[in-house]
């Protein structure tokens, strides 16, 4: 077969690249002898982001639980005023940033966590989530205080800036230049992995399933369903065609809404099953059985699919969120509190718990990912699987979209905003969309974990380093709140 | 001084709206107000590259409106012995209507029976119902 011969010749091509680039960043602390069950590998990188999210969480006094309220009101454009009616509102900003963040590792890699690491890992993925509110908040603060406004009124922001012009206003203006220039490369990386070829290559599996799986009349054309992605992602992206951009923006927050209900469907049609799974989830948490690595690999498995969900201390959602109208940079880390909240507490939760109830995370005839939710979706009818496809491929199209837009920005930082640079990177972009959708999960998954990661080097770093300036900003701004000097406008 | 506050889009019965207002105004000696509202919502959803430029494009709506809609508009009081003021704001047509007309104190307001399609008409609700239901102040609406 001339086709699966192109699949296969990709494949082997990318399969020793994606292995690589995983292994360094992955770098693993290795506990226990390798052939029992006890044996752990803990990768310095989620250590690296969970730590972090703990550490805003104390050092922003607990904003994640005590500022919620507060971002309601904001994103209800409580504190809006007048004439800033036809800029971007707080729920824009928020609401195309997440765009950018459910995909399908809320679907396919909740899925995959839960399979590995059993039901006990959605306990520490929620845990997981709800800290990582305090990382998001500091990123998007930082975002909107150290963005640039250009001559034709854009903006441009997020990690690349705030890691040169805050670092340097800190005294430390190369270290600042030498982390954003990082954050940019991994940036463009991070884009092409985890924010295209991860999509595509799940959309991709998930539309093969439901028409007949391998052996069905698409099976064996992966190359082609990839192509037709590219050519959607390339008409928004190069050709500038709004519509579809448009379409899509409008249709993905009421996909979410679907999924929700659809979970909520399998859920609630087997529901004598609820307090067996919410049992499963807290005795695996503290004492798995038959997990390698124990309670610790429980936890891994549960906080790296919380981390590459909801990309709190990625800093990718900052570039989205800094678009947004407010004099005061610390809005906006309000209102970004509730992305990881939405995005890891709400949709990766109710994924998790239709794979726990239903038991197809147990079922090792096939690789876990998309078509483990799929099974769990086909328990309550046989066409839902359909719906579930319908949202993967509007998730993954709208994630794609979005991260596109995020590498470019990148690129932008690189060659000083040069359209021939942004172009160039939009085609390899939709190249990569069929090399994405062509291989199998393996490679993709290596790779996109790993460049998505990598971002979150440079870019924790400089949060940590301006962690001063974050709490300033936002406990000068809590005080105007409570002192009135920052009002809800009457309307 | 009592003032008046007419609504405009870009249609013919506006122009007419306009035209009442405007003798209304100069026969009372009311202050006029001619308001234009760009449709826009804070809970529409955008993609990354329009919330880059919103800004820009804001400007860019609100200039091509006073060109478009406003000139003309202003181009019809000239007939009368009065100087309007005009506005152009984004937002909900029938909302800012009532929120502008509160603020100027205006005594009635003034709308043209709007040029969307009846279609339109029925699944969203047309800009004078909506403002019938909403309004404090007396409503005219000019066929």
């Amino acid at each position: 077969m001339i086709r699966a011969g192109i699949d296969d010749v990709i494949s082997d091509a990318f399969t020793p690249i994606a292995d690589f680039i995983s292994g360094v960043i992955f770098y693993s602390i290795k506990i226990g002898d390798p052939d029992t069950i006890a044996y752990v590998q803990i990768p310095l990188i989620v250590a690296w982001l969970v730590i972090a999210a703990l550490f805003f969480t104390i050092y922003l006094k607990f904003q994640n639980v005590r500022g919620v309220k507060h971002a309601l009101d904001l994103v209800r454009g409580r504190y809006s005023r007048p004439e800033d009616a036809g800029e971007v509102s707080h729920f824009q900003a928020l609401t195309t940033a997440i765009s950018g963040t459910v995909g399908l590792g809320n679907i396919a890699g909740v899925a995959v966590a839960v399979s590995i690491g059993g039901p006990g890992a959605t306990f520490w993925m929620i845990l997981v989530g709800f800290l990582s509110m305090s990382t998001k908040m500091a990123e998007c603060t930082l975002g909107v205080k150290y963005r640039i406004e250009h001559a034709d009124g854009s903006v441009s922001g997020g990690p690349m800036y705030y890691l040169r012009d805050g670092l340097a206003s800190l005294g430390k203006r190369k270290l600042g230049r030498v982390l954003a220039v990082l954050f940019a490369l991994f940036c463009i990386g991070g884009s092409i992995g985890g924010g295209n070829m991860f999509q595509a290559n799940q959309a991709t599996s998930q539309i093969i399933n439901v028409t007949g799986g391998e052996d069905g009349f698409l099976g064996q054309w992966r190359f082609v369903i990839g192509l037709v992605f590219a050519l959607a992602v390339g008409a928004v992206i190069i050709g500038g065609i709004k519509s579809i951009a448009r379409v899509t923006e409008k249709i993905v927050p009421m996909m979410a809404v679907l999924y929700i209900l659809g979970c909520l469907a399998v859920i609630f049609g087997n529901f004598t099953a609820i307090p067996d799974a919410i049992g499963q989830i807290f005795a695996g948490a503290f004492n798995p059985e038959g997990i390698a690595g124990g309670v610790i690999g429980v936890l891994i498995q549960g906080f790296q699919r919380a981390a590459f969900s909801n990309e709190a201390g990625v800093g990718s959602a900052s570039i989205a969120h800094s678009a947004v109208k407010t004099e005061q940079p610390a809005t906006e880390g309000f209102v970004a509190l509730l992305e990881p909240f939405i995005d890891t507490v709400v949709i990766c939760t109710m994924t998790a718990l239709a794979v726990i109830i239903t038991g197809t995370w147990s079922d090792t005839s096939s690789a876990p990912g998309v078509e483990t939710t799929s099974a769990a979706f086909a328990t309550v009818a046989p066409w839902f699987p359909i719906l579930l496809a319908v949202a993967v491929v509007l998730f993954a199209f709208s994630t794609m979209i979005s991260w596109s837009y995020y590498g470019m920005k990148a690129t932008g930082y690189l060659f000083k905003d040069s359209a021939r640079a942004e172009l160039g990177y939009k085609i390899v972009f939709c190249m990569f969309t069929v090399i994405g959708a062509s291989l199998s999960l393996g490679p993709v998954i290596a790779f996109s974990d790993a460049m998505i990661f990598a971002m979150a080097i440079p870019n924790v770093l400089g949060l940590y380093l301006l962690a001063r300036v974050i709490k300033t900003e936002i406990f000068v701004y809590r005080s105007k709140v409570e002192s009135g000097e920052f009002a809800m406008v009457e309307k | 001084m009592t003032s008046l506050l007419v609504g405009i889009d870009g249609s013919e019965s506006c122009r007419r709206a306009v035209a009442f207002a405007c003798r209304l105004a100069d026969e009372s000696g009311a202050v006029l107000h001619i308001v234009h509202v760009i449709p826009w919502s804070p809970y529409s959803f955008t993609s990354p590259a329009e919330n880059e430029h919103r800004s820009a494009s804001k400007a860019q709506e609100i200039a091509a409106a006073e060109e478009q809609i406003m000139k003309p508009a202003l181009a019809i009081a000239d007939a009368f012995t009065i100087t309007p003021t005009s506005i152009v704001v984004h937002g909900s047509p029938a909302d800012q209507l009532v929120a502008i007309g509160a603020r100027q104190a205006a005594s009635q307001i003034i709308v043209g029976r709007t040029g969307d399609s009846r279609l339109k008409q029925v699944l969203f609700g047309s800009t004078p119902v909506r403002l019938i239901q909403m309004s404090k102040t007396p409503v005219t609406v000019v066929p």
